[in-house]
């Protein structure tokens, strides 16, 4: 099987001329899909501009970056389009949309495909905010929701499409340890079901133990941290 | 929606599921999304409607004060019995015709398919206004109180009366306070006023109207005319007015005319008269430049306030286009929100801007006594200008869409 994350030899600068800073080193990583890899590190470190990368959000420089099968050095702006498709996002904000309802909110990540009329988009959307324990809120706007059901809302958004990969970034720093909690095995839950690759930066030592590899980062290099025992268990339990 | 009606749609959509694929989505699928966001803010949505609500209105007062110059200086020639008009080459307006010999009217008659010709005196004449005894500015027509000259009734009705020494009808259109004048005249007194050390009598009243070039005018016989303008001689006429034999080709016998005339006269179709009558306004005039400027700012006032609305919308939601771009949504699709933003600001603004008008036209037109109405084709304009005003404010509002940049949302 394809490992849903291919990177050999990445690298990445930020800034021109005199002020160019090297943020990303050299950087090999193979992600196995349905592999749960949390990122941690000091801030600063580079996880973030790894994730976006990651993410086709921002364009590569050098080295060999493929995600799902797809090389994204030298992708052009559609391609990278395209390929955030394929993506879930989950923000440390909740990014959700303030004109929008629940449903409307989680709806835009179908709509995106194209291929879906507006009743099964609809259905897929409820469905999903089911799942995450949102069945009452359908039609709440973000303000009027708690912080923690925001995060769910946007959980929801980034896992209704069933995208093989998914990507956070710290996607509890904002909430309390209950909340915070509780999104984290949603997203595990949903994961697991819908046997997805989680990529995930976080400083909260609270969810760590969700991870079935732990990366660290620190001045622009990657390295493994440490291999947690649960890891080795089957993903379907 | 009804979940009735969506389960019938979702059948016909699966089978044009092949087609849609090919990119071709049809709009109604898409959220609406620009209108549910203007939707979510309703102070900033009355502002975005009441700023081209004011523009409409303001175009739509330029345009019909415009129009009525137009409208109003063009009321003369319509009225006129005629199907051909001769003027000298020197006219500019109905206010500066100059003259022609009256000889050339004798000559049109030899054309053939005229039938007869009639002349016109036109001049502008300082009378006392019967009310206030104060001097005023009207315009004077005298012509054969036997001859067909206007289709006006009343004046056809009545002008059997200038066949009396210094007699005029008087048009209760005329701008100005003559309220006293037309009531006496309606209860079938007859009036006397100065005009220029003589008297003359004011025994009828019809209607014409007063234009941007003259505040009223008088109907006399060319013999009441000619002791009035005593420097005005018989032989020099304003205006030739021709009718033709019944089924007679009038560009064919205008044409005619123009070969067997010399070039001390001009030969018009009563349509090519109206038409330099216009021109005169719309070119040599600054009446259309000033109308045309104002109809300029009040476009360039709605660009710049639905700009604010549209700008201060998008740049409240950059997190959220940012977003939309890393969910996969293309730069197309924002810039698809701000202009459908752009239209339903368009629309909604319209209405108002539509409606307002309507009642300030008919203030206007009671209190200058212009014809000033709402026109189809005013409408569709004023609207097509309103549109283009929201696309220009949208497109350059969507330059602030470049900040969208979902790397930094992480």
């Amino acid at each position: 099987m394809a490992a849903a994350i291919a990177i050999e030899g990445l690298e990445h600068h930020f800034g021109s001329g005199a002020m160019r800073k090297r943020v990303l080193c050299n950087i090999h990583l193979q992600v196995q899909p349905g592999e749960i890899v949390l990122l941690t590190g000091p801030s600063g470190s580079g996880k973030t501009t790894l994730l976006t990368l990651i993410g086709a959000l921002r364009h590569g420089e050098c080295g060999s970056l493929r995600v799902l099968g797809r090389e994204l050095i030298g992708a052009s702006d559609r391609e990278l389009t395209l390929a955030r498709r394929e993506h879930g996002y989950i923000f440390q904000a909740h990014n959700l949309h303030r004109s929008l309802t629940a449903r409307q909110n989680v709806g835009m990540a179908l709509e995106v495909q194209g291929d879906l009329d507006p009743h099964e988009i609809d259905r897929r959307s409820c469905a999903m905010l089911a799942e995450v324990g949102l069945a009452e809120q359908l039609n709440s706007f973000p303000d009027q929701l708690s912080g923690g059901q925001k995060q769910r809302v946007a959980v929801a958004r980034a896992l209704v499409h069933r995208p093989p990969l998914v990507l956070a970034d710290e996607p509890t720093a904002a909430l309390d340890s209950q909340s915070g909690r509780d999104v984290v095995s949603q997203m595990q839950r949903l994961a697991r079901d819908q046997r997805c690759t989680i990529l995930l930066v976080t400083h909260d030592n609270r969810i760590l133990d969700i991870a079935d590899r732990i990366l660290d980062m620190e001045d622009g290099q990657l390295q493994e941290a440490s291999l947690l025992p649960d890891a080795l268990k089957p993903p379907t339990d | 929606m009804t979940a009735r009606s969506t389960s019938s749609r979702s059948t016909s959509a699966r089978s044009t599921r092949g087609f849609r694929r090919s990119g071709l989505r049809p709009l109604r699928q898409r959220t609406p999304l620009g209108w549910l966001q203007l939707r979510h803010e309703p102070g900033r949505l009355i502002v975005a409607i009441a700023g081209i609500a004011f523009a409409d209105v303001l175009m739509f007062t330029q345009l019909g004060f415009m129009a009525s110059v137009y409208d109003a200086n063009t009321r003369f020639h319509h009225a006129l019995d005629a199907d051909i008009v001769l003027i000298s080459p020197k006219a500019q307006n109905l206010q500066n015709l100059s003259t022609f010999p009256r000889r050339r009217l004798l000559q049109a008659r030899d054309v053939p398919g005229v039938s007869d010709a009639e002349g016109l005196y036109v001049s502008t004449l300082t009378w006392k206004n019967p009310d206030t005894r104060f001097d005023a500015t009207v315009q004077m027509f005298g012509f054969d109180p036997d001859a067909r000259v206007f289709t006006i009734p009343a004046v056809m009705a009545q002008q059997n009366l200038l066949k009396q020494p210094d007699t005029v009808l008087f048009d209760r259109g005329a701008r100005g306070p003559y309220q006293a004048t037309i009531a006496a005249l309606e209860q079938g007194r007859t009036l006397s006023t100065e005009s220029e050390r003589r008297t003359l009598q004011i025994a009828g009243l019809y209607a014409l109207g007063a234009s941007f070039g003259s505040d009223g005018t008088l109907m006399a016989s060319d013999q009441t005319f000619l002791r009035q303008f005593q420097k005005r001689q018989a032989g020099s006429l304003s205006l030739g007015l021709v009718r033709l034999n019944h089924g007679a080709d009038t560009e064919l016998v205008a044409e005619r005319m123009r070969r067997h005339l010399p070039n001390d006269v001009r030969v018009f179709t009563k349509a090519g008269y109206v038409a330099f009558e216009q021109a005169y306004w719309t070119r040599t005039s600054p009446v259309g430049v000033i109308f045309g400027m104002g109809t300029v700012m009040a476009f360039v006032v709605g660009v710049v306030i639905v700009y604010q609305v549209l700008s201060a919308d998008v740049a409240s939601h950059l997190a959220e286009y940012a977003t939309f771009r890393a969910m996969g949504f293309r730069n197309r699709y924002l810039l698809l929100v701000v202009f459908e933003q752009a239209m339903v600001l368009a629309s909604l603004g319209f209405v108002p801007g539509f409606v307002l008008p309507i009642g300030i036209y008919a203030l206007a037109s009671k209190a200058t006594f212009l014809p000033i109405a709402m026109t189809v084709v005013r409408a569709v304009n004023v609207f097509l200008l309103t549109v283009l005003m929201c696309v220009a404010s949208g497109a350059i509002a969507t330059r602030r869409l470049q900040a969208a940049d979902p790397a930094e949302l992480f």
